[in-house]
């Protein structure tokens, strides 16, 4: 299967603290990878150099073939990759329609076609019933799946998902893990999860990358890296599995 | 914007639109000059209030420098008609590229070099200043003894030229200001609008979901540059005469300030309501002051600071929010505020 | 244009810049521990550039010897403006901070109208046309006492902020608000203090300036704004920085005035503050992007 999203070689330091060193990592296309590791192993550096907010100082990061290393942001999400963020961005002053319409406008012009893809996005997260509510005044669990339907507005081929697991009761996460699989299974697409909440990577994920300082320290099925010594020895402590 | 230009909006709010509207077109029928000049102004800075208002309230971009795009609409179309005899409607255009230019520049100095809040207010406050000890010192346009339009025949109307009776300054104002209402209600409902009200909210999330906050922030500063020069080529064919010193200063962009702050930022209806509360207000209390016997100059910015200082401390989304919400006027869909 | 012209007028704005420096110091420890843009810095001066006036013309009290209890007035001023005022406002947006201080320097400056009228005031002391001569260089008298006055307050500031507990407990806070409170600072207190130690920094500075300058109301937000060019361009939150960006505003005005018109000299400010945003926005002295 080839690999929508390539990581090759990227490294980045920030002040002397090698924040990320010579990572490599495929997502194959309609699959869903999950990004593990300690906190401060530079995960979420990891999606920054990919969605562009940081560039890396060494390698090269490709979406379909195409190099997006050193593109904005903004660029990179046309050319078809959405992400969330670990501390929840809603645009606080929107309703939760209108802060997924920004996302739907990525795709067209019309705001009215907008407001319709919007209207889908929002049943599927279950947020259809605070429609018309002001984001500032959500709760936690409904500002992460706002966050969501905001990033699958974009229409991505690939979606960069930052913990968005953490907070949420297990039903919660369950109804989470189904609506993933559902639009892995009959869209296709393509996901790439950072997550603490194993029950959740280990539902979804058919490949996981463990990340330990920065570096690559284990890669492949869930159940193989789970076993991985390596891997439970940088765990330890930690009452997950 | 193929959108119904109504949509959204709650028929009690088309019913006091257009109320509203009628009252203000027959204002000039029963109303005293002196009043009929009273009402030029309330518009006038509901206008300009409102050009303003699309930078901050809508893009979240504060500019303590409006009064350069006035300045520079002023004088353009000034010089132009003083020195060639070139009708204000032609050299409104000229006004417009020159203060879209001036927009353009600051706009690409700033967010290129990502230079924003304080540090963006304290550039624009830096530019208008430079615009002012600059024309101070340039002789074509009268440098700071001051540029002078012939004053004409106020019975004699005369369109082309902005020449006329307050009467046709009140309607040019009104046209102008009921324009630039339409006008950003439509922006606020088109892939602009929504932009905007992102990148304000969240410009980080914005650039996640796709949005070129460069092309969207240099957008909105040239439109809204555009927008206030128009209020300037006004301004200079009402009053007469154009001076740096008093075009230029600090102390006008201030004053265009207030009426949104006052009504409440990034709210359509604000600038109206803020100008209209500010000037009668602020007239009522010269009036007061002078039949006591006081005329003495600054009560009336006094009198401004004070407003300014009780709003932003107890009102800080302005006068229009709650007033909407009692009138039952608040439909989120037609008229967006930022409550923080 | 001879050498010695140069450097006289280079000399003069280089004393002049320690003044511009005093003020800014004030701004600068301002916005580096409470982080609040004061708008009404200048109209700060100006009340303490009044109050200086108002006790010359009465009791004939030389406006050096009076910095200290007009400081004192304006450091009450800062306190009750800090801790009544602007206090609750640290943690709204950053646009209706300085909203709140452009609203009071619009009273402050029109007050000041309403109470002298607009015509400008000012002092003569007795060595007003004084000099002192080093070789090719005459210094003006004024300006001396002017500088040296300056220079004496920002040394006071310093040792204060370097020595005494009080100033190493507001150093605490600008560097870690959190671990302020943790260790039981009285952070509201603190603010409230360096508050008004800023506005007595500007209090003495208008002291000073008064010597030089004839006051009228306009004065207070052209000098607000030089007193950002400078701190900016030395570096916000750098209290050498505030001196240094002074004298080098002072010189560089006192140049252009030579060199060019007299009245296009804050254009340079201007463009220093222009290149300074553009390419080194945390100023000379500044630490990079917080």
């Amino acid at each position: 299967m080839a690999a929508l999203l390539e990581v090759v070689g990227v490294s980045k330091r920030f002040s002397g603290l090698k924040a990320v060193e010579q990572v490599s990592f495929n997502v194959p296309e309609g699959e869903i990878v999950g990004l593990i590791g300690p906190n401060g192993a530079g995960k979420t550096t990891c999606f920054n150099l990919i969605a562009g907010v940081q560039r890396p100082d060494q390698g090269v990061i490709k979406l379909g073939g195409a190099r997006i290393d050193g593109w904005r942001p903004d660029q990179i999400c046309r050319a078809g990759l959405a992400r969330t963020f670990q501390l929840v961005k809603p645009f606080a002053g929107l309703t939760v329609m209108e802060n997924v319409i920004v996302g739907a406008l990525n795709r067209t012009n019309s705001v009215r076609a907008a407001q319709q893809i919007s209207g889908r996005v929002i049943q599927q997260l279950g947020l259809e019933g605070k429609r018309d509510q002001r984001a500032a005044s959500l709760t936690l669990p409904d500002r992460k799946r706002l966050e969501v339907a905001r990033a699958l507005a974009t229409a991505p081929r690939i979606l960069l998902l930052d913990e968005v697991m953490a907070g949420l009761r297990p039903t919660e996460t369950d109804h989470m893990v189904a609506l993933f699989q559902d639009l892995n299974q009959r869209l296709g697409l393509t996901i790439l999860m950072i997550e603490h909440v194993m029950r959740a990577v280990m539902a979804l994920s058919r490949q996981i990358v463990v990340l330990h300082h920065g570096q690559v320290i284990a890669a492949g099925a869930p159940e193989a890296v789970t076993r991985d010594p390596a891997v439970l020895e940088c765990y330890l402590g930690e009452d997950a599995l | 914007m193929r959108e119904r230009l109504l949509e959204g909006v709650p028929r009690q709010g088309v019913i006091l639109l257009s109320a509203l509207l009628a009252v203000l077109l027959l204002v000039p029928a029963v109303a005293s000059d002196y009043l009929l000049t009273v009402g030029i102004l309330i518009l006038y800075f509901a206008y300009v209030g409102q050009a303003w208002n699309l930078m901050m309230g809508y893009a979240g971009q504060l500019s303590l420098g409006h009064a350069l795009y006035v300045g520079l609409g002023a004088y353009a179309a000034a010089a132009l008609y003083v020195h060639f005899g070139v009708t204000p409607w032609i050299g409104l255009w000229a006004g417009m590229a020159i203060a879209a230019a001036a927009g353009g520049g600051i706009g690409y100095l700033a967010f290129r070099f990502g230079v924003a809040g304080v540090y963006f207010a304290i550039l624009t406050i830096a530019f208008a200043e430079f615009a002012r000890l600059g024309f101070d010192h340039w002789p074509w346009v009268g440098g700071s003894a001051g540029l002078f339009l012939p004053v004409a025949n106020f019975a004699n109307n005369d369109l082309v030229n902005l020449r006329g009776s307050p009467t046709m300054f009140y309607y040019v104002m009104l046209t102008m200001t009921a324009a630039a209402f339409v006008l950003c209600h439509a922006l606020l409902r088109s892939r602009a609008g929504y932009y905007w009200l992102a990148i304000r909210e969240s410009p980080e999330a914005a650039q996640a979901l796709g949005v070129d906050l460069f092309r969207y922030r240099m957008y909105v500063v040239v439109l809204s540059a555009a927008m206030t020069s128009l209020g300037g080529v006004v301004f200079a064919f009402y009053y007469n005469n154009l001076f740096p010193e008093q075009v230029f200063h600090i102390s006008r962009s201030i004053e265009l300030i207030l009426a949104p702050i006052i009504g409440g930022i990034g709210t359509l209806f604000g600038p109206l309501i803020g100008a209209f509360l500010l000037t009668t207000l602020a007239e009522a209390l010269g009036e007061a002051v002078r039949a006591v016997g006081i005329d003495v100059p600054g009560v009336k910015q006094v009198f401004y600071g004070v407003c300014l200082l009780l709003v932003v401390m107890f009102l800080p989304d302005g006068v229009w929010p709650p007033l909407a919400k009692a009138l039952k006027l608040d439909r989120r869909s037609a008229d967006r505020s930022s409550e923080r | 244009m001879p050498a010695s012209i140069l450097v006289n007028v280079a000399v003069s704005g280089l004393l002049t810049g320690f003044i511009y420096g005093l003020m800014a110091l004030g701004l600068s420890v301002i916005f580096g521990v409470v982080r609040v843009v004061n708008f009404a810095h200048g109209e700060m001066m100006t009340i303490a550039m009044y109050l200086a006036v108002v006790l010359f013309s009465a009791y004939h009290l030389d406006p050096l010897l009076m910095m200290l209890p007009i400081a004192a007035v304006l450091f009450a001023l800062g306190y009750v403006m800090q801790r009544g005022l602007i206090n609750p406002f640290i943690a709204r947006p950053e646009h209706s901070q300085f909203m709140l201080l452009v609203a009071v320097a619009l009273i402050i400056v029109n007050s000041l109208l309403l109470i002298f009228g607009p015509d400008a005031r000012s002092v003569q002391t007795s060595y007003a046309y004084d000099s002192f001569q080093v070789g090719p260089i005459i210094i003006d008298a004024t300006k001396l006492y002017a500088a040296a006055a300056a220079a004496a307050v920002a040394a006071g500031l310093f040792a204060f902020f370097r020595y005494s507990l009080t100033g190493k407990a507001i150093r605490a806070c600008a560097d870690n608000y959190q671990g302020a409170l943790v260790v039981g600072l009285d952070v509201t207190r603190l603010y409230a203090l360096t508050f008004g130690l800023g506005a007595a920094c500007v209090g003495a500075a208008g002291c000073i300036m008064v010597l030089l300058l004839d006051v009228t109301p306009a004065l207070g937000p052209s000098y607000t704004l030089l007193a950002f060019v400078v701190v900016i361009t030395g570096g916000l939150g750098s209290m050498p920085g505030a001196l240094l960006g002074g004298m080098l505003i002072g010189v560089t005005e006192a140049l252009a005035g030579l060199l060019f018109t007299p009245s296009a000299k804050s254009m340079f400010a201007f463009g220093m503050l222009v290149l300074v945003l553009l390419f080194r926005p945390q100023g000379i002295l500044g630490k990079s992007a917080s």
